[in-house]
């Protein structure tokens, strides 16, 4: 479980996340939905560590990462698995050596054990054969799907993942939601997601947080969502007329 | 202000650059491959320019001391050989690799950065500073040195080459001049001016590429920006070594 407590962020003069707190659940897919600039990835870098927090706390499992030096949270960030919005594979090495590199810095496997490894991640994100490719090679589902594999290599126990679907097309991101999901059950990962692909929300979202210009305006279930009629977070989910209008429609 | 900030930022990647490597295996691996990238790639370029650096030097200074008449020939040997060790190999190389080895290293990390590729090592809990930019500049220290060696030996063998085939002086008149008043001073300060030299080429472009943010005119800015930068530094601090060290 991760818990925040009333984060606050500046950047200048302009507070992009003005006090907001949420309970993240374990074994659950939790997402983090809201409209561009609204504060999501600002949210979920600052529960990494990328961001640092103006006030407010990060805790996971009722470790508070905001008050951890350094070494602590070199500690706790290997069992943290994050996917980035591009994949963010490192460009110089091959698929194989990307999956690895985790292995290689942090544990005393060897080489056999390393590339059994690999290969379970591999196979766990069907890219199977795909060891010697170079990113450069990859299409951006596929990219997404050895993101994955990385992050999941030294078993996590917290998964994050940023925007997943941007970038894809609609079947390629079920895959890739499905794929998430899969896995945070399997493992009983703590996972959350950044998303505003409302697809996913219907598809995966166990746990959804909704947040307007810098604040929590919302929080709940897939099927709690569907009874949302006005605000924010209706105007959000029904972005269009049509939309809109199909769902009144069909409430009438 | 902003310079200030970049001192400081400056300052405390190089200290971080220098910490407890998490696993020395990985940081011996990059450094080796840092090596390779900077010496192996810059090999070629360096041989060229440095053999017509001598064989110019050569053949500009005969042309001036033969219309002279005063001055020995086989003083050309000397003066090829001073002036490659004390100045050309040493500065024209590391403004060359400022060039390509700065810009390359700044659109690199600029690059990481842009794609996130250093965040993601930050949250496996890698210290970036020190994996990233440590074996650049360990890489560079020990690198750097040795294309510049290679410079002057290539550089005095184009100034024979230049001077020979022009016909300004003999091959015995250009080794005598070698082998005269040879002073193991000189290449002390040159191997002085090499490590001051290597730390500077490494280490701004990995200042400006590291602390890229926006998107890809940021990192062509950054890459022309540490190139600049570090040829004016390599300038400045070639002076006061040249001063400190060789002044009376």
């Amino acid at each position: 479980m991760i818990e925040i407590k009333n984060i606050k962020k500046s950047f200048g003069e302009q507070q992009v996340l003005k006090g907001i707190s949420a309970v993240f659940k374990e074994g659950k897919c939790n997402l983090i939905i809201g409209k561009s600039g609204s504060g999501k990835t600002v949210t979920l870098k600052t529960m990494v560590g990328l961001v640092e927090p103006d006030e407010g706390e990060v805790i996971y499992d009722g470790r508070s990462f905001t008050k951890m030096n350094f070494k602590e949270r070199k500690l706790i960030r290997r069992e943290i698995g994050m996917l980035f919005q591009g994949g963010a594979l490192f460009d110089s090495m091959s698929v194989e050596e990307n999956i690895r590199f985790p292995l290689d810095m942090f544990t005393d496997m060897s080489v056999a054990e390393k590339t059994e490894q690999v290969n379970t991640c591999l196979k766990r994100v069907n890219m199977v054969n795909t060891n010697k490719k170079y990113p450069g090679e990859l299409s951006g589902g596929m990219k997404k799907r050895v993101g994955i594999a990385r992050a999941i290599v030294l078993n996590p126990k917290y998964l994050f993942c940023d925007e997943p679907n941007s970038g894809l097309d609609p079947k390629t991101s079920l895959v890739i939601d499905d794929l998430i999901q899969h896995i945070t059950e399997e493992y009983q990962m703590t996972t959350v997601i950044n998303t505003h692909d409302m697809n996913s929300v219907m598809g995966i979202g166990d746990h959804v947080v909704f947040l307007h210009e810098g604040y929590k305006y919302w929080e709940g279930n897939r099927e709690e969502i569907m009874q949302i009629t006005e605000g924010e977070l209706f105007d959000f989910i029904f972005a269009s007329d049509f939309l809109k209008n199909l769902r009144r429609n069909a409430k009438v | 202000m902003k310079f200030l900030d970049d001192i400081g930022g400056y300052l405390i990647m190089i200290r971080h650059a220098f910490s407890r490597p998490e696993k020395t295996a990985m940081y011996s691996k990059e450094t080796f491959r840092q090596m390779n990238d900077i010496g192996i790639g810059s090999l070629s370029i360096v041989a060229i320019i440095a053999t017509f650096i001598g064989a110019v030097t050569a053949v500009q200074f005969s042309y001036q001391l033969k219309s002279i008449g005063l001055v020995p020939m086989w003083w050309m040997g000397s003066i090829v050989r001073k002036g490659l060790i004390l100045e050309l190999a040493p500065t024209i190389t590391s403004l060359l690799l400022a060039g390509k080895v700065g810009s390359n290293i700044a659109t690199e990390l600029g690059s990481m950065r842009i794609s996130e590729q250093i965040d993601a090592y930050e949250i496996m809990g890698v210290n970036t500073r020190s994996y990233l930019v440590g074996p650049k500049i360990l890489a560079a220290i020990v690198v750097i040195p040795m294309l510049i060696v290679m410079a002057v030996a290539l550089g005095i063998l184009g100034g024979w080459a230049g001077g020979v085939l022009g016909h300004f002086f003999t091959t015995a008149e250009y080794v005598r001049g070698l082998q005269d008043n040879m002073k193991n001073w000189d290449v002390v300060v040159m191997f002085i001016k090499c490590v001051f030299f290597a730390f500077i080429i490494a280490s701004i472009p990995c200042y400006k590429g590291y602390n890229v943010s926006g998107g890809a005119l940021e990192i062509g800015r950054a890459s022309t920006q540490a190139v600049v930068l570090t040829s004016i530094m390599l300038v400045i601090v070639n002076f006061f070594i040249a001063f400190f060290l060789l002044g009376e």
